[in-house]
């Protein structure tokens, strides 16, 4: 479909808001814009980070999800306990693909899970005495773990389990740290309160532990933060950091060890890619040791270009060639890339779903391939998410936040986009509906795209979903006009000529 | 089989509920009468007169021993006592950890399960922690359960506040299933026009005092002897009190769903009787410095 204009996708707006009873349909009016690039603060078109309306089917988590499924979980030598009844952890366990290296289970832990497995006896009577057990359990059975974070599902709170108290005592007795994580579920309105309070609890409990302690430094130290290493995604960045001089210190979280975590108050610049699970920490960092942080993109060969340049902006001629020498490196392979893919992709347009950073991020890598993105939402962002996503989007185009499952239905069904990014949940209405979708939290089990090799198979990818075949094969031969026969002299029948 | 009538007794911490309840159903097992006490309280101290002991092993003890509750049979957590009474506890944890009311919830569901209301029983009685302070305390009243509630009280003014909450909860659930209020029992201490007052509050919830138990040290010694004193002095002028409290509750018809009165509706009735004095608005929020320095100013201008 060619763009809309502003009235056109505000009127869609109102159609779609038209089914409401009154109230929800005031409280959905505030979540739903049309871009105006002209404004500067997205507050004044779009509200953000509320409560989701009873029974709109919102694809929001938790913020025992946002602590333990994203911030967390991707810290490999650390062993994070889902603390409470199974289900929790079992359910989180090993679906973000935050890929890393390692001996799972001897001295990496990331696809296991380790939970108190609450039973009705430890409702009753607190689990603080299991807690104390499981951790020495783990301490004789798994001795190589660098630490352990207790990450509380919602029955911890509503007992008041002292966890604090017992984290304290064990990582005294171990001598290793263990970090009590209040993500209790029912906490926010969604898993962005999860991020918020893991990374309180990575500045109080890890983040001083080497202060005053010796560091060879260097100049070019940074730490990559927010990457969580999706199929591989940390890995293709790290190397063109390192490729244009950079030394990169620490990685958060994806890949990440401890000991990482511990060192990166010693830094020179800290680079942020997910803004909104580990800007607190960032900043955090800003104040106490006073490391500036960037944000910066790495999805397509334009933003990679950009961002490398600012980076590197931000360091001396040395660093500045280093960036110029990378992209002059990766300049051949992006242009067979989009030689091989934009004359197939030029013209098609996509709408996105998703979470953190990739609603906005990876606009610029499906212009490079000359697509163009016509709606974008996010999950759980905040205001200051769309404050930095009005001036990558198109004006006029479509904004959802905490889209409904009905809105979202009916804005693809309208607007009939070539291509839907969003997630598993949202996958097989779409495709069943003759819309290729691509899962954008997970990569659809492929990836990485971030990065020059990521942008490879981002466009592989994304071609693969859009070419298939079997888009244009939705209507079963039995639905079709039937074709006039008639009989021949022999008593068959053959097609009318 | 007659129909079997479930009763909760609630009432304010310290009022005598277990002792009451313990001897309402010693007089109760007396007249024959085949009956259960169910402690929902974690202190487990519900069933010590009947059975003699100290403490009965809990339902959720038991269970925490065992791994889960599931392990358990109906025998291990039922003790009977004096006059056949069955006595079981809930349990749980100690002050300040884990969920209290979930452990009843659970020993409740428990005993439903595994068939502890057999077809012989006529009584049950649940003897609820003082205050009701979230869903698992309430859970003995709700459906299914005691259809009529006793509240413990006495003339003091913290018990008829008590009381008058625990009223404000029944409203709650008998709105949605069939639980009433019978009767408030009035567990003496002595203060003046005692038994007036409790009417008088009794009429105001639209409800009954349905006896009045004088104090008697006989009680206590009982007590110390963990007995009733249905057991320990049957012939004692303080026994037929339990059992005429006994005999009320057998006959009583009068259930109703309380009309629970305002904070100053009821501080009025305690006025009326003179065990709270008239509101002096000029004192209030002033330390005793401040009001020492009135008094000064006060008689300096004299």
């Amino acid at each position: 479909m060619s763009e809309l204009t502003r009235e056109e996708t505000e009127a869609l707006i109102q159609e779609v808001l038209e089914v409401y009873p009154e109230k929800a349909r005031k409280d959905r009016a505030k979540h739903l814009a049309a871009n105006d690039q002209s404004v500067e603060q997205s507050k004044k078109c779009i509200t953000s980070n509320r409560k989701s309306l009873p029974g709109v089917m919102t694809v929001r988590g938790c913020a025992y999800a946002g602590s333990k499924g994203v911030v967390w979980g991707p810290i490999k030598d650390m062993i994070h306990v889902s603390h409470g009844p199974i289900g929790c952890g079992q359910y989180s366990r090993a679906g973000r693909r935050n890929y890393y290296v390692g001996t799972t289970g001897v001295d990496t832990f990331g696809t296991m899970n380790f939970t108190s497995d609450f039973q009705e006896k430890d409702i009753v009577f607190g689990g603080d005495k299991k807690l104390a057990k499981l951790i020495a359990e783990i301490e004789m059975l798994f001795p190589l773990h660098k630490g352990i974070s207790v990450q509380s599902e919602c029955p911890i709170g509503l007992i008041g389990d002292d966890i604090e108290a017992v984290a304290k005592k064990g990582a005294k007795e171990m001598d290793k740290p263990i970090v009590p994580v209040r993500c209790e579920g029912f906490r926010g309105v969604s898993q962005s309160l999860g991020h918020h309070i893991a990374n309180d609890s990575i500045r109080d409990w890890v983040l001083d532990k080497r202060d005053g302690q010796a560091f060879e430094a260097t100049p070019y130290d940074v730490s990559i933060i927010g990457d969580y290493n999706i199929g591989g995604d940390a890995w293709a960045s790290r190397i063109l950091l390192e490729e244009m001089g950079l030394r990169v210190v620490s990685q958060w979280s994806g890949d990440g060890t401890l000991a990482e975590i511990e060192k990166t108050p010693k830094v020179k610049l800290n680079l942020l890619h997910c803004y909104r699970s580990m800007n607190y920490i960032s900043r955090h960092m800003e104040e106490k040791y006073g490391i500036p942080w960037l944000e910066y993109n790495f999805f397509g060969p334009t933003k990679i270009a950009e961002s490398l340049r600012a980076i590197a902006a931000q360091f001396d001629d040395h660093i500045k060639e280093g960036a110029e020498r990378v992209i002059a490196k990766y300049q051949p392979m992006m242009e067979a890339v989009i030689a091989k893919y934009k004359p197939r992709l030029q013209g098609k347009t996509v709408m996105l779903y998703v979470g953190g950073l990739r609603p906005r991020h990876v606009i610029g890598a499906y212009e490079d391939l000359g697509m163009q993105v016509i709606g974008t939402g996010y999950e759980f962002a905040h205001n200051d998410d769309y404050d930095r996503t009005i001036k990558e989007m198109g004006n006029a185009t479509l904004l959802y936040d905490d889209a409904t499952g009905f809105e979202l239905e009916e804005f693809i069904k309208r607007m009939k986009p070539d291509l839907v990014g969003s997630g598993i949940k949202e996958k097989y209405v779409f495709q069943k509906m003759g819309i290729p979708l691509r899962q954008m939290h997970s990569w659809d089990y492929s990836g990485p795209y971030h990065g020059y090799d990521g942008f490879a198979i981002f466009a592989r990818d994304m071609d693969m979903a859009i070419s298939n075949p079997c888009w244009s094969k939705q209507t079963p031969p039995w639905k079709k006009q039937p074709e006039a026969l008639e009989p021949t002299e022999e008593g068959d029948l053959k097609k009318v000529a | 089989m007659a129909k079997l009538r479930q009763a909760a007794i609630y009432g304010k911490g310290g009022i005598g509920k277990s002792t009451t309840t313990q001897n309402l159903v010693a007089a109760l097992a007396e007249i024959g009468k085949k009956v259960m006490i169910v402690g929902c309280d974690p202190k487990a101290d519900s069933t010590r007169l009947i059975l003699h002991s100290k403490a009965q092993n809990s339902v959720m003890g038991l269970a925490a021993e065992a791994g889960s509750v599931e392990d358990l049979e109906l025998e291990d957590v039922m003790s009977v006592g004096y006059g056949g009474i069955k006595c079981v506890e809930s349990g749980g944890p100690e002050p300040g950890v884990g969920c209290a009311g979930r452990g009843v919830i659970t020993a409740i569901n428990f005993l439903e399960e595994e068939g502890a209301y057999d077809e012989d029983l006529e009584f049950v009685f649940y003897d609820v922690l003082g205050d009701v302070v979230c869903g698992g305390f309430a859970m003995p009243i709700r459906e299914n359960k005691a259809q009529e509630i006793y509240i413990v009280c006495s003339g003091e003014m913290m018990a008829m506040y008590a009381a008058n909450n625990i009223a404000k909860g029944i409203v709650k659930y008998a709105n949605s299933g069939g639980v009433r209020l019978a009767g408030l029992i009035c567990n003496s201490r002595n203060t003046d026009r005692e038994d007036e007052l409790i009417m008088a509050l009794a009429a105001k919830l639209g409800t009954q005092m349905i006896h009045f138990i004088p104090r008697h040290n006989i009680v206590q010694h009982a007590e110390i002897r963990r007995m009733t004193v249905i057991e320990y002095d049957p012939t004692a002028a303080q026994a037929d009190e339990y059992r005429t409290l006994a005999k009320k509750i057998v006959d009583n018809k009068n259930f109703v769903i309380p009309t629970p009165v305002t904070m100053d509706e009821l501080e009025e009735l305690l006025m009326e009787f003179g065990i709270l004095e008239a509101d002096d608005e000029s004192i209030i929020g002033k330390t005793a410095a401040q009001l020492a320095a009135e008094t000064a100013e006060a008689l300096a201008a004299a």
